[in-house]
């Protein structure tokens, strides 16, 4: 338990040091490059009865491994959630994360098919799908929401996983 | 450093049987690791992180910082790649190598694997050719891995099998539901389904306990150490002689020799990064084929201006791996219950008398497929992502079963480790540079197996099948093998059919390294087997003091 209130209070500060302007609970992004990711991991897992990419906390994987073994790919995500919103204000005239679902999906669907933009969206798809999918230590799956829709249990041995 | 009778490189499959062979004939033996000794406790259950799944790294090395190679693609241009990325081509860096996280499958090659060339011929483009030794020669050495590291399984019912003098050791794990699904469906096929040997213990075994069958199998540290490596077999024995000092977290940089053409004992980078020189009478590379082949090419001298071994530039050809291909099928019930390590069921109907075909591939149903690893099997009409994708995922995890197989390669001459001129690793040291494509046939074979794999899964029910097909680059990974090739003919091979290397006599190559074809199977047991039968040659021309 003090353990884990330490790692806690760790993460906390790092959460301060590495966000710019307004206070972000993100590592890696802004506020709004934040919900500009969960936005988009909404469409890539939606919610339905069981949760979604959003609600099992992908996005919070995507940026903690931005500052970790993904920090490869930083300049990647920045630039292209700026092409996010761009093609959003172009469509609709509001940022990405602003926009109605549909348009959304529209843009994303663009992003994709562009050439250019479509290694981000792929990388993107891989990285939701592994907040999704993957291990909860690394903050996505929360509360095994993945392997509770597929039924599969968790690890069988506690103190171990 | 005091000398010592033998150094050994790389403490995995081949090395750590070796060290243990020699400990115990009683020479004195230095065994090198470049990375770390895990053990039960390091088994972390990470689903991206681990020696399948690399998506957060290697689990039990080589780091991505230190350990760079270079991949030359089809076009010809090259790249710096990491360790856990694609194109590497990684093996684990660890005491037990593989044999750690691996999935432990524990195959005999066929008879006709050691006689490729004989069985069908020359194949344009391809450097197939025969073993120098027979499955006769290497039997008692099958023997020697299945009962001191520990096999389970059931291979009666396999008439394509060489002939075996003693059963395995343990009996199988119980059926899974893919066992009891596959098995009637492949009789009814007039296929000879049976129990896949397995490197694990289905009962307690060598003082450690059996299988709890979870689904974090292949790619993990064993939780309950009932996985049989090197690291938790041979290794401790040949701790427990007094004979073997283990050295973890060392790099070698080169092989030294002497003015007569002799080796003399190796340099290496220690824990601490420091450059040290351990004098032997004789050592052993162990390392792979990829990195055994890129420590002989580093051995750089007047004599040896290419490298050892290599006076006719045949270090790093043959590069080769297994093209795995295989299908899934959706069947109409659940056929998932997360009873690990999965794989349970094999045939070895389509390893030979294919027709048109030199070759083919043991087919077995494969490994749990973990929910991230499923995300990249769906057929190819299900959409990548969106409502459509989660769907499928929900609606086909339980019902799905995979059958595949790793194909014989068609070896390639120009498929092959060189060492990069200008890349180097956090040593200093130039790193690996590979470059090269599968054989055409291999693929034509594969994909034959892969229809073979759907055939199977449809007599077993399933509803729809969908095939998984393989590309057309170099194959290497876990089961890399060929670049130090065994022969009689000095000027087409490495080491001779002792693994001693052609002009050196006190140089071994005792790895995967070494294998002329690397069969229709995953190969680690064959190079245990070789690795005892090298052993024991050394050891009998062993003087006392100097090797012969």
């Amino acid at each position: 338990m003090e353990r884990r209130k330490f790692i806690a209070a760790g993460l906390a500060g790092t959460s301060i040091a590495c966000s710019r302007g307004a206070r972000s609970a993100w590592r890696f992004f802004t506020v709004a490059e934040g919900r500009a990711i969960e936005a988009a991991c909404g469409h890539i897992i939606p919610v339905d009865r069981d949760p979604g990419a959003v609600e099992a906390g992908a996005a919070v994987f995507i940026d903690r491994q931005l500052t970790g073994h993904y920090k490869e790919y930083q300049t990647v995500y920045r630039n292209c959630i700026a092409a996010l919103d761009r093609q959003s204000v172009a469509v609709f005239g509001r940022a990405f994360a602003d926009a109605p679902p549909e348009v959304q999906l529209e843009v994303l669907k663009r992003i994709e098919q562009n050439p250019r933009t479509k290694p981000f969206f792929e990388l993107l798809v891989a990285h939701t799908m592994q907040g999704f999918y993957g291990s909860p230590r690394h903050g996505g799956n929360r509360g095994r929401a993945s392997w509770k829709m597929l039924g599969v249990a968790g690890p069988p041995v506690r103190g171990r996983a | 450093m005091t000398r010592v009778n033998a150094v050994v490189v790389g403490a995995g499959a081949g090395g750590g049987v070796v060290a243990k062979e020699l400990a115990e004939a009683g020479l004195s033996v230095v065994l090198l690791e470049r990375g770390k000794w895990y053990t039960a406790f390091d088994c972390r259950k990470d689903d991206l992180r681990n020696q399948r799944t690399s998506a957060l790294g290697n689990a039990f090395g080589p780091d991505d910082e230190r350990n760079p190679r270079v991949a030359v693609d089809s076009a010809g241009r090259a790249r710096v790649v990491r360790a856990s990325g694609p194109g590497y081509h990684n093996n684990a860096a660890c005491v037990g190598s593989g044999t750690l996280s691996y999935g432990a499958m524990a195959w005999r090659y066929m008879e006709r694997d050691f006689r490729m060339r004989s069985t069908y011929g020359q194949v344009a483009g391809s450097t197939l050719e025969d073993w120098p030794i027979s499955y006769a020669d290497l039997e008692p050495y099958y023997e020697r891995a299945e009962w001191e590291i520990g096999v389970s399984g059931d291979d009666a019912g396999n008439p394509f099998r060489g002939p075996r003098r003693k059963a395995l050791p343990m009996p199988p794990l119980p059926p899974n539901r893919e066992f009891e699904i596959l098995e009637p469906a492949a009789r009814r096929l007039g296929l000879h389904p049976f129990h896949i040997p397995m490197l694990r213990n289905s009962v307690p075994y060598n003082g450690r306990g059996a299988c709890m069958r979870c689904r974090w199998c292949v790619g993990f540290a064993c939780e309950v150490d009932a996985k049989c490596g090197t690291q938790n077999t041979v290794i401790p024995k040949a701790l427990a002689t007094g004979n073997c000092m283990l050295r973890t977290d060392c790099m070698a940089r080169q092989i030294l020799t002497d003015e007569r053409g002799r080796v003399t004992g190796i340099e290496y980078f220690d824990a601490h990064d420091r450059l040290q020189r351990q004098d032997a009478d004789l050592v052993v590379v162990s390392c792979a084929a990829i990195e055994s082949a890129r420590l002989l090419l580093n051995s750089r001298s007047r004599l040896f201006p290419n490298g050892l071994g290599n006076r006719y530039d045949r270090v790093g050809r043959n590069l080769q791996g297994h093209t795995y291909s295989g299908a899934l099928g959706l069947m109409p019930s659940e056929a998932y219950d997360d009873l690990g390590p999965g794989a349970s069921i094999a045939i070895c109907d389509y390893n030979h008398g294919n027709a048109g075909l030199a070759g083919g591939a043991m087919l077995a149903n494969e490994f749990i497929r973990l929910p991230i690893q499923f995300v990249g099997m769906l057929p190819p009409d299900v959409p990548k992502w969106g409502q459509a994708h989660k769907d499928f995922m929900r609606a086909a995890y339980r019902r799905t079963v995979a059958v595949q197989g790793p194909t014989q390669e068609m070896p390639v001459f120009e498929s092959r480790v060189e060492v990069d001129p200008t890349v180097r690793d956090f040593w200093g040291i130039p790193v690996a540079r590979l470059s090269g494509d599968k054989h055409p046939h291999t693929v034509e074979i594969a994909r034959f197996m892969a229809g073979k794999a759907e055939e199977w899964l449809r007599e077993a029910g399933a509803e729809r099948t969908w095939k998984k097909l393989p590309g057309s680059g170099l194959s290497a990974g876990q089961h890399q093998a060929g670049t130090c090739r065994m022969g009689d003919d000095p000027k087409t091979s490495v080491v001779n059919r002792y693994c001693q290397v052609h002009e050196i006599d006190n140089l071994f190559v005792i790895d995967g390294s070494v294998h002329v074809t690397n069969g229709g199977f995953n190969p680690v047991l064959t190079i245990m087997a070789n690795a005892y039968r090298a052993s024991d040659h050394l050891v009998r021309g062993w003087k006392g003091t100097h090797y012969r």
